[in-house]
């Protein structure tokens, strides 16, 4: 065997085998099996929303202004006449596309930094984590709101507010998990055959630092999603007349005396959503754990 | 005793870099406002003279550092600027809205409290019985649950249905308390789900790890009872973990105000923060996130500096 080979045998830690394995106990969890049927079920709607949607979810009609759900408009009429279940559905893909940009921008500003000061440390690690340190102290909505006002309001400048706020989460994380990995025996193996950083960081210490990052980002889906839905109904996000699952709610509230029933479709579209991404992640959290035998 | 001035020097000064980036965070949001800063502060429709006026006297013609100097030297001294709005001083209009913020924090920290953690005790001491995984879904529901849409149901039904409690705004604590309490129960409510689930998780993962412990079977071995084992030794040693993850959550309390507070319509800082941010109102907006984020360092010291008094080996580390 050459030193090559001897190299992947011994000091790699397997990899490719494992993605199967954590797949099958995945399916043989019914809360990861339900959650990842919605969220595929919530993705289809977010793709085609505009041949679902029974009605234009801009087209207003004064002649049926906040009607209870009936059989033509399902879950109703909000006051400016216009389908709830139209809305709902063209506000699923705001809302997805509000909580991947948010976790996107937090997994691009985050994982980098995290990966950085926790291998080279010094100086630099110090700095960086008190200025992690630091972010972390900010109640994360109202820094969002202020950066969204600094930034201009509307749904993409929300979010992009909403990942450097979540940022330093996931450097934090990636930094501790770096700081445990990099002492493991196959990196001193990889550094002694004489790697260069680069090469010790992305085919070492990414794969083995990275599954409690999975579940945190899975986790942090849930989160950007209340948030989006917090901003919006705060007017800070998604901008009238687009639809959104947190503007709907907003609209909902100041008819709340004459069209009660309104309230209920947005929220749980929200409660499910955030719902389904938390049960993947947990179910991630077991099915990653390197502790847990073959099962 | 006489370690305690000692240990707020020490715990002041690791703060100190902490303190500094903080300020210096909120100083740059202004930064990242598109344009001339001193266009910014001096609103849409100053004159010239005006606008070289504010320049000057936020120093913005400066470097970075001077500015940052200048602005913090003023904020120190309570000088936060001027509502571009209502022209007020931003130091005012915090002090007016504050207590209505601190108010339904602190109910809503008591009631979860009261509620969290013997949930999580209860979960954790029948760990896998049907008690436990009630708590632990309720737990999940209560993560997931948009406490702004919580607040909505619980007026449309508590308070335009039954009538039970106001359905917005908020009275003064020291003038009228009941009043004032009965109108701020629901904001606290519908804060404190959230607050509820996480202590309940929390608690009940702290307290299995406790009570899988060595020492913990070693007592058990001498044959005490579980209800004094509990109350004695697993709670005693859960309870630093429990100020800490109090401390923790008056971040997630103020981040949940500023929707809960826009719901009830109560003039809050948290409205407030949002309101100004819609409408540019960029040294308000400055002023309520350096308060805030002061508060919340503050409170997280002064849980420090209790653990350490409750904990020989936390002050240590």
């Amino acid at each position: 065997m050459n030193e090559t080979a001897v190299k992947r045998t011994i000091l790699m830690p397997p990899k490719r085998s494992r993605i199967g394995r954590i797949w099958r106990w995945m399916m043989s969890d019914p809360r990861a099996v339900l959650s990842i049927s919605f969220l595929v079920l919530i993705t289809v709607v977010a793709l085609f929303a505009p041949i679902i949607a029974p009605y234009s979810p801009v087209e207003q009609d004064v002649s049926k202004l906040l009607l209870p759900p009936n059989m033509e408009n399902w879950l109703g009429t909000d006051d400016l006449g216009r389908d709830v279940l139209s809305r709902l559905i063209w506000g699923t893909p705001n809302s997805l596309y509000a909580s991947f940009l948010a976790v996107s921008v937090a997994i691009v500003l985050g994982v980098p930094i995290g990966l950085l000061i926790g291998f080279l440390g010094g100086w630099l690690d110090d700095a960086v984590s008190r200025f992690v340190d630091a972010l972390l102290s900010f109640p994360p909505i109202v820094l969002a709101i202020a950066v969204t006002g600094a930034l201009g309001i509307g749904l993409t400048n929300a979010m992009l507010s909403v990942g450097i706020v979540f940022a330093p989460v996931l450097a934090r994380l990636v930094r501790a998990q770096t700081l445990v990995v990099k002492n493991a025996l196959y990196v001193d193996a990889a550094k002694g055959f004489g790697a260069s950083t680069f090469h010790i960081i992305v085919r070492h210490i990414v794969p083995n630092a990275i599954q409690p990052v999975i579940v945190q980002i899975t986790l942090m889906l849930a989160i950007a999603l209340l948030a989006e839905a917090s901003l919006s109904f705060l007017a800070l996000g998604v901008q009238p007349p687009a639809a959104s699952w947190g503007g709907m709610l907003a609209r909902a509230y100041n008819y709340i005396e004459i069209a009660p029933a309104q309230m209920y479709a947005p929220g749980f579209a929200i409660l499910l959503t955030a719902l389904a991404f938390n049960a993947l992640g947990e179910s991630m959290r077991v099915a990653l754990d390197p502790t847990m035998k073959r099962r | 005793m006489s370690r305690l001035p000692a240990l707020i020097g020490r715990r002041l000064w690791q703060l100190l870099p902490i303190i500094i980036f903080a300020t210096f965070v909120v100083f740059s949001l202004l930064q990242l406002v598109p344009g001339d800063p001193a266009v910014t502060l001096a609103g849409d429709y100053a004159s010239k003279e005006r606008i070289e006026e504010i320049r000057k006297l936020y120093g913005l013609d400066q470097p970075l550092i001077v500015q940052y100097g200048v602005w913090l030297l003023h904020a120190v001294k309570g000088d936060l600027g001027k509502s571009l709005l209502s022209s007020a001083p931003v130091i005012e209009l915090i002090a007016q809205r504050l207590p209505n913020t601190i108010l339904i924090a602190t109910y809503s920290l008591i009631i979860a409290t009261l509620i969290g953690v013997p949930l999580g005790v209860l979960a954790a001491t029948r760990v896998g019985s049907r008690i436990d995984t009630l708590v632990t879904s309720v737990a999940s529901l209560g993560v997931a649950l948009p406490s702004f849409w919580l607040a909505i149901i619980l007026v449309a039904n508590l308070s335009l249905g039954l009538h039970l409690f106001p359905a917005t705004g908020a009275k003064p604590l020291l003038v009228d308390p009941k009043g004032a309490l009965l109108s701020a129960t629901l904001p606290a409510v519908a804060l404190a789900v959230g607050v509820i689930a996480e202590l309940a998780r929390q608690v009940r993962s702290a307290l299995i790890e406790v009570l899988s412990s060595q020492h913990y079977r070693t007592l058990r071995a001498k044959g005490l009872s579980p209800m004094s084992m509990l109350w004695k030794h697993g709670l005693r040693n859960v309870s630093v973990t429990l100020l800490t993850l109090l401390g923790l959550q008056v971040n997630r309390l103020f981040s949940g105000a500023v929707v809960i507070e826009a719901v009830f319509a109560i003039p809050g800082a948290g409205s407030l923060v949002a309101y100004s941010a819609i409408n540019k109102d960029f040294p308000v907006v400055q002023g309520v996130v350096l308060v805030l984020v002061v508060i919340v360092i503050a409170v997280n010291l002064a849980v420090d500096i209790f653990n350490a008094l409750l904990d020989p080996r936390a002050a240590s580390s």
